[in-house]
This record gives structure tokens, sequence and C-alpha cells, in this order.
């Protein structure tokens, strides 16, 4: 384990500690079994404490994990045949978004996801994960084409935001999102969302307009870093952790805020601890939300996308 | 008052925040914040609140803005009482919205309304900077939304002025999401062949430059407006150089392929007259 999160400290060093003293047996004479499972115990009884009661900023950790799967790990798991289509067509291509057709149980469907890297050279080449306008044209490019073969989309959202860059301006950054948001609400085919790192504002709605909208337990979804609201609010960025608590962030807290359908369960100690096994929860939700969104004609679909996002927002009168 | 002037006649040195030296003094005169000349208040509201010396656009409240664009009683307001509720049970959020609706006298950030231009009815959004800086929290998305839809309804166009600093931080995440609300909104009214004018104002940022704003059948700007997705300091951080003065301005947009047009406030009323007449025209609307 290279990365080790501060409030999961206390398991990996028990873990350790029971590593160690099963090869301490296997070397010498000493039988330690009875240690070991009274210590097997414990972890058991630790990693529930730990992992089961994890705080916002906890989450907030686990998300951004160096290890945690990335859009390309899950594609390896959840798809066949996935070809890898590049470029906007209008300036070049941006690989902080990756985009391609694919076939998720035997069935054609477009995926476009944001795609950070998992090393520095990496996270270079994916500029960590945060696009340019040209990665939002290059995913509407292939979501305009999914729609005209009639195809479903599936995003994966995992991004600390859209670039904030002097090219990125000049060439139109929020009119490259703006126009992704319009034009997912009208795309004829169902829409799927999977936000499984950071959703991070308004880069990560760029890819999420959509019929269902999913996320891994350990996924935060914000309209500013907990940093960037403690900064703002508080001017302070060390209030970070409480500004993850103010701020509702998590997966729970948007299904309470009704902002998503679903919560996808994680692997205890998170998505990297067991990749194809996170991969087949997550197949089990998108299996079951295309089942159901397959069966419905255009209009309906349209017409339930705009009540869905109609009711979004809590508001009250003067006169009450 | 007007003795303030004359520096050298003042006994006491007092330094005015940088808010109080935009407005001084309070009422009669005003300073503006570009050219720095003082001049009446009022010869600045009868030349539409630009600078009678170097042509710099002021801030607008909504309904002096309403007043200048629209005929004469033309303009029913629809949601006025609609305030938020403080989802998040944000700490303090609610008295900033009172001080705001005593400062302003508006309920929220955004007027929206039926308005007829030169004869020409149009379902109007105009937003105010005065209320939590013209941020988008849930009731702007719903007023912005409501109008949107009744547009669609009536088959009249919608024309929204923006001015936001972007997402309301107060309702988080549902602050983000209107931005994806009013775009489903847009996309139905967009469906149904109906027009939707946009003009930004000085300043559209954010979420709000990121979604309805920038995505209008004609995008209009202010002159000298800011417009932008991320804010300059971060963007400097980031790249870690000094940025020109004119980024992200109006004319930095119309320079990028952007905006249709900067139109001077002075012929805003002209221009969008002419974009609904050909519209009408067209047989589109109305």
């Amino acid at each position: 384990m290279k990365h080790v999160l501060d409030f999961e400290k206390p398991v990996i060093e028990l873990r350790e500690k029971i590593t160690e003293l099963k090869r301490l047996t296997e070397e010498s004479e000493m039988d330690l079994s009875e240690e070991i499972v009274t210590l097997e115990q414990r972890l058991e009884k630790l990693e529930t404490d730990v992992y089961d009661q994890m705080e916002p900023w906890d989450r907030v950790q686990m998300a951004r994990h160096p290890e945690r799967p990335t859009t390309l790990d899950y594609i390896d798991y959840l798809f066949t045949n996935f070809l890898e289509l590049h470029g906007d067509r209008l300036y070049g291509d941006d690989e902080a978004i990756v985009s391609g057709i694919a076939k998720f149980h035997g069935k054609p469907v477009t995926v476009i996801g944001h795609q950070r890297g998992k090393d520095t050279k990496e996270n270079i080449r994916r500029n960590f994960g945060m696009p340019h306008p040209e990665g939002y044209r290059k995913a509407l490019r292939l979501m305009k084409q999914a729609d005209k073969f009639k195809r479903p989309v599936i995003t994966f959202i995992d991004t600390k935001g859209a670039y904030p860059g002097r090219a990125a301006e000049e060439r139109g950054q929020s009119e490259a999102i703006a126009r992704n948001l319009v034009e997912m609400a009208g795309l004829t085919v169902p829409v799927i969302c999977v936000v499984i790192g950071e959703g991070g504002s308004g880069g990560a709605l760029g890819l999420g307009i959509g019929d269902r909208i999913f996320m891994l337990e350990n996924s935060t979804y914000s309209v500013i870093s907990p940093e960037g609201a403690a900064a703002l609010l508080w001017k302070d960025s060390n209030l970070a952790q409480r500004a993850a608590e103010t701020m509702k962030i998590t997966a729970k807290d948007l299904k309470e805020l009704q902002v998503i359908d679903e919560v996808i369960p994680e692997i205890r100690g998170g998505a990297h601890r067991d990749v194809k096994q996170q991969a087949l929860n997550i197949e089990k939700v998108i299996t079951a939300a295309l089942d159901e969104l397959n069966q419905k004609n255009e209009d309906d679909l349209l017409e339930e996308r705009f009540e869905k996002y109609k009711i979004i927002g809590d508001y009250t009168s003067l006169d009450i | 008052m007007l003795r303030d002037f004359f520096s050298k006649k003042k006994r006491y040195a007092s330094i005015p925040s940088q808010e109080a030296k935009q407005d001084v003094p309070e009422g009669l005169m005003q300073k503006c914040p570009s050219c720095q000349k003082i001049f009446y208040r009022k010869e600045l509201i009868r030349n539409m609140n630009v600078c009678p010396h170097c042509d710099h656009h002021h801030k607008m409240s909504a309904f002096e803005r309403i007043e200048q664009l629209f005929d004469e009683n033309s303009f029913e307001e629809w949601d006025k009482d609609m305030i938020s509720s403080n989802p998040l049970q944000f700490p303090d959020y609610e008295e900033k919205m009172e001080n705001d609706r005593l400062k302003s006298g508006l309920n929220e950030a955004v007027v929206t309304g039926k308005a007829s231009l030169e004869g020409m009815e149009a379902a109007v959004a105009i937003m105010d900077a005065r209320f939590r800086m013209g941020s988008m929290g849930s009731v702007v998305g719903e007023k912005i939304t409501n109008a949107v839809e009744n547009a669609r309804k009536a088959n009249i166009p919608f024309i929204i002025f923006t001015a936001s600093g972007g997402a309301r931080m107060q309702e988080g995440v549902l602050s983000l999401m209107q931005m994806g609300k009013t775009s489903v909104a847009l996309q139905r009214l967009n469906r149904s062949g109906g027009l939707f004018i946009s003009v930004m104002t000085h300043p559209t940022t954010g979420g709000v430059s990121a979604s309805f704003a920038s995505v209008g059948d004609y995008n209009f700007a202010e002159p000298g407006a800011l417009i932008g997705f991320a804010g300059r300091r971060i963007i400097e951080q980031t790249i870690r150089e000094k940025l020109p003065d004119d980024f992200q301005t109006a004319e930095f947009l119309l320079q990028h392929g952007q905006l249709d047009k900067v139109v001077h406030r002075h012929e805003m009323k002209e221009t969008l007259s002419t974009v609904l007449s050909i519209h009408k025209e067209g047989g589109e609307q109305g």
C-alpha cells in the first residue's frame, strides 16, 4: 500500500503488524497463531469503525486518492471492443477527456469520461484531468454521433474542474461547457452519468446532464473545492475540513438533496482496493438503469429529463 | 460636501475605503471608477448610466434597465416573492440575504417577467449584481427556468440580461445544478423554435457565464463588461504570468469569436428591436 490516508493509519498499521507476526511464525519456531487471531478480530472491528464512519473530509481524501481507479480502468472492466476516438475537429485533442465507442453487454454505447493521470508524467499529458474547451467539444461531437446512431451515452465524471487557463478562456471555456449542458439536455438517447472521483463544479457538469446520475460512495460533487470554499467564505483555506462538511459534497448528501439518483457502494477501504469488484458494482447499476431507460420513447425521455432537473433546488415565498 | 474635494482646505486626512471612493459623495454626485471624473448623478442617469466623459458603462439596477428598455408600464413581474430557504442551513446566509434585500429593494438577484419592446412582447430576466453579487442559487435558477418556460408556452422570445459573479456558494451543489436546470429549460425552448437573446453585462462570470449566458441564439455584451469562466487571479496563479488588461472583457470575447456584437447601451433598445422584428417577420415568433 503506497498511499495511506491519515484517517486510515491505524488500520494500515495493524494490518502490517499482523503480516509481520505471520512472517515471524513462518520463519521462527514461535507459535503466534493465537495472537494473530486476536489481532485479526481486532482489525475487522477497527476497519468497520474507520471505514463505515468516514467523515466528509476523509471521503474527499479518498476521492483524490492517487491510486483511485480512473475512467480508463473502469472501461477495461465494463466494456468490450472499446475504440478510443480523438479530437474535436475544430482545434485539437484534449487528453483530459477520453471518449469512444464500445459494447456494454454486447450492445453499442458511447463512453466519455474525464481522465486523470496516475503519475506525474501521465498527469502532465492529461492536464490532471482538467479539460480545455476542445475536450468538451470532443465530448459533444461524440454525443451527437451517439444521438444519430441511437446508442446510449455513458459518462464518467472525475475532475477537479475545467482548466482555468488563458488559452481555455480564449477558446471559450464557458461556451464549451454551456453548450454541452444544453445539448446533453436534448439528446434523444439514454444518458447515464457516474461520478467516480471528484466532481468539480462546471467542469464536471459539462459531462453531467443525464437521465440517471450515480455517485460512488466515496466520490464528491461540489460547486467549489473545500479549499476554495474555505478561502472564499472564511478567507482561510485551512478550514477546508469544515467546508467539506458545511458544503454537503458527499454522495450521501447529494442523494438527500435529491440531486443524484443512487449511491453506488464502494469496496471497504476504497475503490482502489479491488477495481474489478468495484466495476461489478457499477455494472449492476448501469445495467438496471439502461434496462429501464431503453423502454422509453424519445418524448418521454426528454420530458422526464426536464422534470428531473426542474425539481432541483429549494426555495420559499416571502409571504409564507 | 463639495468642500471635500479641495483637499488643501482639509484639516484631517481620511482614507476612504475603495467602495467609498467609488460612490462619493452620496446621492448628488458620482465619481466614474474608470476616468475618475466627478459629475452629477442626474447627468449619469440621463445618459443611461454611461459616463458622459469616458463612456464607461456603470452598473445598473434591474428596474432601471427595465424602465429604460421596455415600453412604459408594459412590465409584469413573475415570481416576485420567491426567496431562498437556506437549504444547506448555511451559517449567516439568511442575514446576508436580508441585508441585501434592504439594500437593493430586491428579493433576489434576478427580476423576471413579461414586457414589451416597441410593441413586441418578450419574456425577460434581468439580473442585478447588487443582490449577493448576482450569484445563482435555487431562486435565480427557478425564476429563470419559469421565465424560459413561459416564453415557450406563450410562443414569445426570451431575453436575459446577465450580471453575476457565478454560483451562490451558500447553496453548494444545488447552486451548481441550476446551471443544468436552466439549460434543460433552454433546450425545450430551442426545440420549439423559440428565440433566445443573451445580453451579458458587467460582470458575467463562473457558472452563469458557463451556462445560459453563453448559449443565446444571439450573444451580445455591453462594452467593457467582464465576462469569463475562471477568475483572473486564479488564472494568473495557474499559468504564472500576468494577463493583459483587456483579458475577459466584452471586446476580448468579440475578438475571440465568442460574441455576435458588443452593443453600446445607447443602442441596446434599437439592436434588440431589430432582432425581434426580424424574427417576427420570419413568422417563428408570435
